[in-house]
């Protein structure tokens, strides 16, 4: 556990008049959050009755509104006003004098802390780690579920709608619980460190962007309950506006919250990264990972908004009987797969730009060399961002869309290989010549590098329309969006989280362990998700429980990897539980990196830097005799040497 | 470089290369074609798939060099030389693959314009799909209508497709065809079917739960039993 002490923490600490018990049930925390998530749960539902009976529709008393509104709105708005996500706005807003920021919501003390609405940057990036781990072993596990099923051809364990809805729930997991905030999380964490900053730009914003995710994945998880989503991740009109049960609304609403918390997240992201660099900090100057959360918020905030969109559009058609996707009343199907692919295409590089910026770090640092071409490396970054908002018709290449928009749609699919290419060759080029240091986070950032090969000269092939018009919707595809996620976002979240877990935690993680987590995932990854290509190309279709016995031994082989690729997170956890508790006392600069985040203590004071430090060169000037990225305070630096290994 | 680098490199490149070719060639990857339409098709992904491996295996060789060449032991302390960049080889790393994609996405659109071609004398047939059943009706026939999807074999056909409910997707895998039927809308796909035969037809769209047993088969025949086929489904109808 991170426990930070500081001068702070006795001097200000709110001076409470209450007794112990209403302070229990009043102060801000889980049991008040309990308690109003029951009370605005219950208005929700009294104010949906009240106007049914004022307005006499029958039946008074109907589901889906109820559930939709008590359910999915008011309760989890109740919850987040009673953990205290909106305590100082609100009494802001009441005119009731606000508490003077006394930064006891900053810093951790105990266990406890990280349950809490903490304001504190470090706090909260931990917070998202764990959470999305959780949200991730969740995924995992109905992945297995969809492999033991498909194990064999027929019908074995589920029925059709709990089959439909295990590979939907996985999937929105994965993307919205898992990848998207688990690189948010590494940000929050590391980028105000790497800028010299004492902290995000709108640190109460930060924590309720945090506070968002659990509503919405618990959100998902729930929707077992009342018949799971079962129209796959992608939720395409009529069959999600029509023909689902009503879980289908727990993934449009789920999508609304965890939506909100991205693009809150990447609002902060982006003001922190211009207005809080540290004196000196130029964008020429910034570390690659902070180009790449730059990037990748300038895609958040402008393409999440229309996934949002897509997913209101579809709950009203299903709730408020509105006609956008009904044929028979003017609807256009098709308009909702252009609306969602202009976000979800984007959301792709979304879940990848930070991978990249974290290899970038990993692989200079293992190297002991400069990144190779670093200004071609950032502006490669914003080339993928503005091309990767014009190729999102690709995945409508046998859509029925108007046919003259194949070719333009693929050339710009294919033109954005070649800035993701600069990026392959100038990693190899990092390696190239260097001292190789090969410890865990560099096993998974070189394993990264080549898996992220294969799903890139894979997305190449369904770039060019032929191919995609054959293999479109097989198993080529999960074979290539599992080299991209899994082996390109998955790989480099474990290289970051295995990176930065000495500066998180203090301690140092088990190096053996890491590297048999690390084989397992390779070896395990790749036995299971390549065969995928030829059975896709064969003509095995995705989301189907069942198929032609002809298919049966590659998907028993699958299957079995599969079964190995989940026991090698065992590995992980274990490694991450047994060292957070009991591993080595991590120096502060274990890597001898020279970005900004490395020079303070493991873990970092509460407010980061004692003074701001004064950046004074590139952060990649490994082997340049002399060279500094950044000049701490004096009485600092005779500090860190003595600290430092 | 040392002349002994330069073999080790090309010598690992040369290996990674023949692995990827072999996983290429050894399993079967495509399905016979049985159209004139997926022969173009197969085409592309071959062109594209030789591109791939190159690229691969310069990647895989430079890593596995690198790797083995360039680790050191943990205690090294030393950095290695200070190189930030090199102007001429961005340029070639920009520049080569912007001409392979180039050159991917003309040999694409050129398929993808003759596979839309029409010639003279096309069959038209009217596909209808709804959970989770088809419907194959020719008007030439009266609209006499079938189950499964027959065709005659070396003639150009054209499907004009409309979905009742959701969506669905025509997916023959021998004839490399994928195409939705959405409702409100007619989309088409065209077909030369080369080889008689029965092949799978699947509906390729989630379409409900039902969607995995939304199957049938299009049958190709030789003209002459197409066209005796097509005259007692009439009288069938009429009857």
């Amino acid at each position: 556990m991170t426990t930070t002490e500081t001068a702070h923490d006795v001097q200000h600490a709110p001076a409470s008049t209450r007794g112990p018990v209403r302070r229990l049930i009043l102060g801000a925390g889980l049991l008040r959050g309990a308690w109003m998530f029951l009370a605005f749960g219950g208005f929700g539902f009294g104010l949906v009755v009240l106007i049914r009976w004022l307005a006499h529709w029958h039946p008074i008393i109907e589901t889906q509104s109820l559930v939709l509104v008590a359910g999915l709105v008011t309760a989890p708005l109740g919850f987040l006003a009673g953990i205290g996500a909106f305590d100082y706005w609100a009494r802001y807003c009441i005119g009731s004098p606000t508490r003077e920021e006394d930064h006891s919501g900053h810093g951790a003390r105990s266990w406890r802390d990280y349950f809490r609405v903490n304001t504190d940057h470090k706090v909260i990036g931990v917070q998202y780690l764990v959470t999305t781990v959780f949200f991730f072993l969740a995924g995992g596990l109905l992945a297995l579920l969809v492999r033991a099923e498909l194990a064999r051809p027929g019908t074995q364990y589920f029925d059709p709608q709990t089959y439909n809805g295990l590979f939907s729930v996985h999937a929105s997991l994965m993307i919205f619980l898992f990848v998207i905030p688990a690189f948010a999380g590494l940000a929050n964490f590391v980028v105000p460190l790497m800028l010299g900053a004492a902290d995000m730009a709108f640190p109460r914003l930060n924590a309720l962007s945090f506070w968002l995710l659990p509503v919405a994945g618990i959100m998902m998880l729930s929707s077992f309950i009342v018949g799971a989503f079962a129209g796959g991740w992608t939720g395409y009109a009529p069959l999600n506006s029509d023909h689902q049960p009503l879980g289908a609304i727990f993934f449009n609403q789920g999508v609304q919250w965890a939506g909100a918390s991205s693009i809150m997240t990447a609002l902060n992201f982006l003001v922190t990264i211009i207005t809080m660099r540290a004196p000196g900090m130029t964008f020429w100057r910034l570390p690659l990972l902070v180009w790449a959360n730059f990037t990748t918020s300038l895609l958040v905030v402008i393409a999440t908004p229309f996934i949002a969109g897509s997913q209101f559009f579809v709950m009203f058609d299903r709730v408020m009987h509105t006609h956008f996707f009904d044929v028979g009343a003017g609807g256009y199907p098709l308009g909702y797969q252009h609306i969602f692919w202009f976000y979800s295409h984007p959301a792709v590089y979304i879940m990848m730009l930070p991978g990249f910026g974290i290899a970038s770090e990993v692989i200079s640092v293992f190297s002991r060399k400069p990144i190779f071409g670093y200004r071609l490396m950032a502006l490669s970054l914003m080339a993928i961002v503005v091309l990767g908002f014009s190729v999102w018709a690709h995945h409508m290449f046998t859509s029925g869309m108007s046919s003259w928009l194949r070719v333009p749609m693929m050339i710009t699919t294919l033109l954005i290989a070649v800035p993701t290419g600069i990026k392959i060759f100038s990693w190899l080029a990092t390696i190239w010549e260097g001292k190789l240091h090969l410890r865990t986070p560099m096993l998974f950032a070189l394993g990264f590098l080549s898996m992220f090969v294969i799903g890139g000269l894979s997305g190449v092939m369904l770039g060019a329309v032929p191919i995609d018009i054959h293999v479109t919707d097989t198993y080529f595809i999960v074979a290539h969006i599992h080299y991209v996620l899994f082996g390109g976002s998955v790989f480099t979240i474990f290289a970051g989280i295995y990176y930065w877990f000495p500066k998180m935690t203090g301690r140092m993680y088990n190096e053996k362990l890491g590297k048999l987590h690390f084989w397992l995932t390779f070896v395990g990854f790749n036995l299971t998700f390549f065969p995928m290509h030829i059975l896709g190309t064969e003509g095995m279709i995705r989301r189907v429980a069942d198929y032609p016995p002809r298919f049966e031994n590659l998907n028993m082989f699958i299957s079995l990897a599969s079964f190995g690729l989940g026991a090698s997170v065992i590995v992980f956890l274990y490694n991450m539980i047994t060292s957070w508790r009991f591993g080595e006392i991590a120096p502060a600069n274990p890597w001898r990196a020279m970005t900004l985040e490395w020079q303070v203590t493991s873990p970092p004071p509460t407010f980061n830097f004692d003074e701001i430090p004064q950046v004074v060169g590139s952060p990649y000037e490994y082997g340049v005799p002399g060279a500094q990225h950044a000049v701490l305070a004096p009485s600092k630096a005779r500090e860190m040497e003595e600290v430092s290994v | 470089m040392r002349r002994g680098s330069i073999v080790a490199l090309l010598g690992i490149g040369v290996i990674a290369g023949g692995a990827a070719t072999a996983v290429a060639l050894v399993p079967t990857w495509l399905p016979k074609d049985a159209s004139r339409e997926a022969g173009r098709i197969d085409f592309v992904f071959w062109f594209v798939i030789a591109i791939c491996i190159g690229i691969f295996a310069i990647v895989v060789a430079v890593m596995i060099f690198a790797i083995l060449r360039f680790r050191v032991q943990e205690d090294d302390h030393e950095d290695g030389p200070p190189v930030h960049g090199h102007t001429g080889l961005e340029i070639t790393w920009t520049a080569i693959p912007f001409v392979l994609v180039t050159a991917i996405a003309i040999v694409s659109a050129i398929v993808l314009s003759r596979n839309d071609a029409e010639a003279g004398n096309t069959l038209h047939i009217n596909v209808t799909a709804q959970q989770y059943a088809w419907t194959f009706a020719y008007p030439d026939a009266n609209n006499a209508t079938s189950p499964v999807l027959r065709l005659p074999e070396g003639r150009s056909i054209e499907l004009d497709m409309r979905s009742l409910d959701v969506i669905h997707a025509f997916f023959v895998p021998e004839f490399r065809t994928n195409e939705d039927l959405v409702p409100g809308l007619v989309t088409n796909v065209h077909i030369t079917p080369t080889r008689t035969g029965t092949f799978p037809l699947i509906c390729n769209e989630l379409c409900g739960l039902g969607h995995s047993l939304m199957r049938t088969q299009a049958i190709v025949m030789k003209p002459t039993a197409f066209d005796a086929w097509l005259k007692q489904q009439q009288k069938s109808t009429k009857g």
